[in-house]
């Protein structure tokens, strides 16, 4: 058994590492991952990757906010120090609006925000996980496992017969760590 | 989908042949990656400088208080607010880039949202430095949050616009920092990759350990698209409470309903004028020629041709309603406002952001850059007239004539307002020199669809009508970076 951990296909071109995705696909090959330099469209429903949820955490956050603004407002302005403004309700619920917007945006903005890092592991001086260093510039990079899939020639030859401009036997998960 | 073709008829975003994914990286990474040239130095020096003043004279005034501005009886607001007011407005066309067009899908943004969107940043850092300072005593600043109150046993005043303000500032401050931030995780990697040594372990604790991984770009557009759609209300809601610093108090002049619309497009109008005030100049020097296009220019300045008109409409309006309203001080305030002592203000503004900018109609002026950098000046100049002009013109003469006064700036007034250029311009050139002012992934993306080459290949292809064709040709006489001589023979 050799020491190759990942097999990369390295494209020049979106449309023909797609085509190099459907060919893996149509014989069986897992794919592991796939970076790319700018976000491809239509490539999660191809790798069968859910859409995300994020959309929902966003609305939660946002509703959190209107209500923290709300609760806030109430408790200093109702309940706690009533001001008597010329005799005017201290519940003046128009005037709490400009309020209650900007933490429903500021919740969400940031809920939302630090949650994307969360669930994709992105935080201030974390290890670049990088599996080929021009993945970030010019070249579309498939990944496949090379222990779950055995015949590396066949995957070379299906990945060249898409367009792939190299193919990179990595004994290394991540180049970056060097 | 990268591979989709875009019809013909559209203009290119992109121009130039053979542009690759490598070069686009190449061409917007080379001032990141390069010493810098002389013209960069030259600019940084004196704006540098500029920055200094602005230290001194913001030390100055919290040394010695706000008494060492202009400031009298009457006029208590002035060079400050106008100040605010203008740097704030300024800032809301970065967002408006980066979020209200990327909502209608104007793929024109996105070589222009990163550096509009820095502009945002840096414009209301020159506000926020504004606001602490005309609070008089900086270092109470934070008695303008709604703190448990141990100094008496009130809490901030909710119904205050004031109140209000500070929490939309500092919401659209943090979002929109947020927002580019996130927007340069991914071209941070790409420079981190590209780098050796120390420059590498720098960038590398920026980029977050960015990979662009599938499930990292999929969220990634998620939610940008999501932060956009909460953006766009707030970018709006921003301008209009600083309106309704002035709209819900009782000084005629003020007192208006119109106040909310009428600052909100003359922000996105001086706002877009500062953009191409930065940009045509960076273009130039950072030979961005291919990205940021004539087509860009231009679409700019049809956006400022309508939120003139916008707020020129608004400006009649305001006189219209000050004469029918049948309010004696109303009508006082506009009169004194075009013909009272700041006449040549109050013509100063109609002229600069009214009558200039009209100019635009013709496609000439719109698509010279000289033309079109003098307007963007001409524009920023009007709207700090704008801001004077409402402030001052309705402060100056009050209920009682014997209060009537006039203002005069001193010293400290002029270098805090010169200084916040300074420090503008200085923090702008930075993030030239270390960041990349052009979001490298979001150009990459309509590589294949909406630059000249591809739709150069649709040409050759043959099979697009001859009519087409003629009108795209036509369509590319404007663009500065495209050579007619390619097209003769087709």
């Amino acid at each position: 058994m050799s020491d190759i951990k990942y097999i990369l296909g390295s494209f020049g071109d979106p449309d023909e590492m797609m085509h190099g995705i459907e060919k893996l696909q149509e014989n069986n090959i897992s794919i592991y991952d796939v970076y790319t330099p700018m976000p491809i469209h239509g490539i999660e429903a191809k790798l069968g990757i859910k859409r995300s949820r994020i959309d929902i955490a966003a609305f939660c956050f946002g509703i959190t906010g209107t209500c923290c603004a709300f609760a806030l407002i109430y408790f200093c302005a109702v309940i706690d120090w009533r001001v008597n403004i010329g005799g005017k309700p201290s519940f003046a619920l128009p005037d709490f609006v400009p309020i209650m917007f900007e933490l429903t945006v500021l919740f969400c903005a940031f809920g939302m925000v630090l949650t994307y890092y969360a669930s994709t592991h992105l935080f201030p001086g974390r290890a670049p996980r990088v599996m080929d260093l021009r993945a970030t510039d010019d070249r579309f990079v498939i990944a496949i496992d090379a222990k779950d899939n055995a015949e590396h020639t066949v995957i070379d030859g299906l990945l060249k017969g898409a367009g792939a401009l190299e193919v990179k036997y990595n004994e290394r998960k991540y180049v970056s760590y060097e | 989908m990268s591979g989709h073709n875009e019809s013909i008829l559209r203009e290119p975003l992109i121009t130039g042949d053979n542009i690759t994914y490598a070069k686009i990286t190449d061409d917007i990474l080379m001032p990141v990656e390069n010493k810098p040239n002389k013209a960069w130095w030259i600019g940084f020096i004196v704006a540098s400088l500029g920055a200094l003043l602005w230290v001194v004279a913001v030390s100055y005034t919290f040394w010695n208080g706000i008494g060492s501005w202009g400031l009298n009886k009457t006029v208590g607001w002035a060079w400050d607010i106008t100040g605010f007011v203008w740097w704030v407005g300024i800032g809301h066309a970065g967002t408006l880039i980066s979020a209200v067009l990327l909502l209608f899908r104007q793929n024109w943004r996105n070589s222009i949202n990163r550096s509009a969107e820095a502009m945002t940043i840096f414009a209301v850092i020159c506000a926020a430095t504004y606001v602490v300072s005309h609070m008089g005593r900086p270092w109470l600043a934070y008695w303008v949050l709604p703190l448990p109150n141990q100094f008496g046993s009130l809490w901030v005043n909710f119904n205050s616009p004031l109140v209000w303000d500070m929490f939309a500032i500092s919401t659209y401050f943090s979002v929109s920092l947020l927002f580019w931030y996130t927007g340069l995780l991914p071209d941070i990697a790409t420079i981190r990759d590209r780098a050796v040594g120390t420059r590498r372990k720098i960038y590398s604790i920026f980029s977050f350990g960015w990979s662009g991984s599938v499930k990292t770009w999929q969220r990634f557009e998620a939610v940008s698209l999501i932060l956009a759609g909460i953006s766009t209300p707030l970018v709006l809601s921003v301008h209009t409470i600083v309106s309704m610093d002035f709209a819900t108090s009782v000084i005629p002049g003020w007192h208006t309903t119109i106040f909310p619309p009428y600052f909100v497009a003359g922000a996105i109008f001086s706002g877009f004028a500062m953009v191409l005030t930065l940009l045509l100049v960076a273009r130039k020097v950072l030979g961005l020629e291919n990205y940021i296009t004539m087509f860009h220019i231009e679409s700019m300045n049809k956006i400022i041709i309508l939120t003139g008109s916008i707020v020129g409409v608004a400006y009649l309006t305001e006189f219209f309603i000050a004469w029918y309203s049948g309010s004696e001080y109303e009508s006082y305030a506009f009169v004194n406002r075009s013909t009272g002592p700041y006449w040549w203000s109050y013509w100063m503004m109609m002229t600069c952001n009214v009558i200039s900018p009209q100019l635009l109609w013709f496609k000439k002026i719109r698509l010279s850059i000289k033309a079109t950098w003098i307007l963007s000046i001409v524009v920023n100049v009007g709207m700090w007239f704008e801001r004077f002009v409402i402030i001052v013109t309705s402060l100056h003469r009050d209920y009682i004539p014997s209060s009537w006064a006039m203002f005069y700036p001193t010293w400290v007034d002029i270098s805090v307002f010169v200084g916040s250029i300074g420090l503008f311009f200085t923090l702008f050139l930075l993030f030239l020199r270390v960041l990349p002012s052009i979001a490298i992934a979001e150009v990459k993306i309509i590589l294949k669809s909406a630059s000249e080459q591809a739709k150069k290949k649709i040409i050759e292809e043959g099979s697009e009508k001859p009519e087409y064709i003629n009108e795209y040709i036509e369509s590319l006489e404007k663009f500065d970076s495209v050579k007619q001589e390619d097209y003769a023979k087709i």
